[in-house]
């Protein structure tokens, strides 16, 4: 918990007209679990999309352990270690589960297309194999090992959310980015998912970023929130300190009252 | 190979190993075994007219697999498939004739000029999808022929350039008994390539980039290597494909490369089952062998009373031409998924019979 393995500097970002993003810089540090939170429209998911590499900002920079990485293409993100997933799914449907985790392997596997239909004379079963073996091991920590072999299209909605995490885990991250993990998910899934989240933390050491809208959630498991509010940084802080700034209240939660947010909070 | 279905009872799988095979249980290895065991017998006892089917079923369908990977897997689309396979047919008869290359040197040597011609037409393909796409392979296609009508120093121009048959170690494979075995192995051998090719690392960012691009990009696979990865891979078929049909025929005529030849493509592909390799081998069959039976079918009717009404002998021939186009139309209304998907609901409906699921 002490040096930032993500640091954002001075990022803007604009669409024509619209400034999705106005000058937001924070630092995320090693092992932390980093939530974005805001209104809709507020810019997490362009911020979530410089990051990986989806925009290109119009100005500043992004340094990823120590690398700038602002005018990196995703795929060399991945290399680095940089995993994501989406808010709205983005499994690859027509595969099965097993395979689209495997597809997160990619940049570690070495076979191409000479040597790995040369399966068995070449190094590419066993290596295809070794991976295998790695990858059953995410898919045990996730528990889906009863899903492995269905097509990812068929499955339910809480189901291919944390099929996507197995497959960001499975590029072996330093950092992972979560647009909204537990967004349409009930009570149960969602407790699921935070443990899962808490424990890839703990567990792997990997540092999180999230955009959550569960406030709970964001509260009980972030060891720093920053809050959006129409593409400018409003606070970034712990995550009680947050909820006191009177200007999230009004803006965010919409609370006025202090003895009503409590009850919202707890 | 992602398979939803049911796993046979008694099939237990006790290493990675076994979960990573081809064929989905020992028992189907075993008949894939024997069948092309027996296919070898075949030229003992088959017609030479059987053999002939055959080696065309051979030598479209290495050229149809090259296609599926790229429009089945990988969802890009090519218009000029036809043309690629002349590419390949030419460059191996060229390769021989000017520079005296053994012919066994040359159809592998043609596969990869056909791939890099296939990805210099191809480099559109990592920036335009879809529609734009098709225009831009058409363009290909139209491009190609010409240059097989012009380049007299490549094709022979409108003569055409003559094949010399294969020779391996003494034995000539010019006859259809001797090729057969040729065909046989190139089938065999770049059938499990495209198997293997798809069960490892390229094959699944093929489909990756096919089903969702942008997350395909997230995950470290780079979108523009592998659209055009994936129609170097397309072409490499078809120019092996081409190569063995140049030196079967002996002949090569630039006439045979048309518009046509890479529609019939990729209708073998669409009866077949897109992004499946065992429906694409049933698609190629199933396109050899219908006209066949169809030529079958109306010779029988003109020795019913049907064969006295003047207007129905006349009319027979495009009766065969019209039933052609009958079935593939019913095929795509009746089965839009292909053969491989019509196979697999019948191996499941006896895997429950007599339950309906």
């Amino acid at each position: 918990m002490s040096k930032p393995i993500l640091k954002v500097e001075h990022i803007s970002l604009a669409f024509g007209g619209v400034k999705a993003l106005t000058d937001v810089s924070f630092e995320v540090e090693q092992g932390a679990v980093f939530s974005i939170i805001g209104p809709n429209g507020a810019g997490k998911t362009s911020m979530l999309n410089c990051i990986s590499g989806r925009y290109q900002p119009n100005s500043g920079s992004i340094s990823f352990n120590n690398k700038d990485v602002t005018h990196l293409k995703p795929n060399d993100r991945a290399d680095l270690g940089m995993g994501r997933t989406f808010q709205n799914l983005a499994l690859f449907g027509h595969m099965s589960v097993l395979e689209n985790i495997m597809v997160g392997r990619h940049h570690m596997l070495k076979n191409n297309w000479l040597t790995g239909p040369l399966y068995w004379a070449s190094k590419a079963q066993q290596e295809e194999l070794e991976h295998r073996r790695e990858v059953e091991e995410v898919i045990d920590f996730l528990e889906i090992s009863h899903i492995r072999k269905s097509v990812a299209g068929t499955l339910s909605y809480g189901l291919r959310k944390r099929v996507e995490l197995a497959r960001a885990m499975a590029l072996k991250p330093k950092l992972i980015l979560l647009d909204e993990p537990m967004a349409g998910m009930n009570l149960e899934e969602k407790e699921d998912m935070a443990r899962y989240i808490l424990d890839l933390n703990q567990e792997f050491g990997i540092t999180i970023v999230m955009i959550e809208h569960d406030m709970g959630v964001v509260m009980d498991i972030s060891d720093q929130v920053m809050v959006l509010d129409f593409g400018k940084k409003l606070i970034c802080g712990l995550p009680d300190d947050v909820m006191a700034d009177p200007y999230v209240k009004r803006a965010y939660l919409g609370i006025e009252d202090e003895n009503e947010q409590l009850e919202e909070i707890s | 190979m992602s398979s939803l279905m049911m796993r046979p009872c008694g099939d237990f799988r006790t290493s990675y190993k076994q979960d990573d095979t081809i064929y989905e249980t020992n028992t189907i290895r075993l008949v894939a075994i024997a069948a092309i065991t027996l296919l070898c017998a075949a030229p003992m006892v088959l017609d030479a007219y059987y053999l002939t089917l055959f080696i065309q079923v051979s030598y479209l369908g290495i050229a149809a697999l090259g296609l599926n990977i790229l429009v089945g897997y990988t969802g890009q689309i090519s218009l000029g498939h036809g043309a690629f396979f002349g590419v390949g047919a030419f460059t191996s008869a060229w390769l021989n004739t000017s520079f005296g290359i053994p012919v066994w040197l040359c159809i592998p040597m043609a596969g990869f000029i056909t791939m890099a011609v296939g990805m210099l037409f191809g480099l559109p393909a990592s920036r335009i999808k879809g529609l734009y796409l098709a225009i831009a392979t058409l363009a290909a296609q139209f491009i190609l022929e010409d240059f097989f009508a012009r380049a007299e120093w490549f094709s022979g121009g409108s003569a055409g350039a003559s094949a010399e048959p294969i020779s391996l170690m003494g034995i000539v494979f010019d006859t259809d008994e001797s090729f057969f075995y040729i065909a046989l192995f190139a089938l065999v051998f770049m059938y499990i390539w495209g198997c293997n090719l798809m069960r490892s690392r390229e094959g699944r960012a093929f489909v990756a980039v096919r089903d969702h691009y942008l997350s395909a990009e997230i995950m470290g696979i780079k979108l523009n290597k592998y659209r055009l990865l994936s129609f170097g891979v397309s072409s490499f078929y078809a120019g092996i494909g081409g190569a063995l049909y140049a030196h079967y025929l002996g002949y090569v005529s630039a006439e045979g490369f048309t518009i046509f030849m890479s529609i019939q493509f990729l209708a073998m592909i669409i009866i077949g089952g897109l992004g499946s390799v065992k429906g694409t081998l049933m698609g190629v069959v199933f396109m050899v062998f219908l006209p066949e039976v169809l030529e079958g079918g109306v010779g029988m009717m003109k020795m019913t009373d049907w064969g006295n009404i003047p207007m129905v002998v006349d009319g027979l021939a495009y009766i065969k031409e019209m039933a052609i186009g009958l079935v593939i139309i019913l095929f795509l209304i009746f089965e839009p998924e292909g053969m491989a998907h019509r196979w697999a609901q019948i191996k499941n409906y006896w895997k429950f019979y007599p339950f309906s699921y």
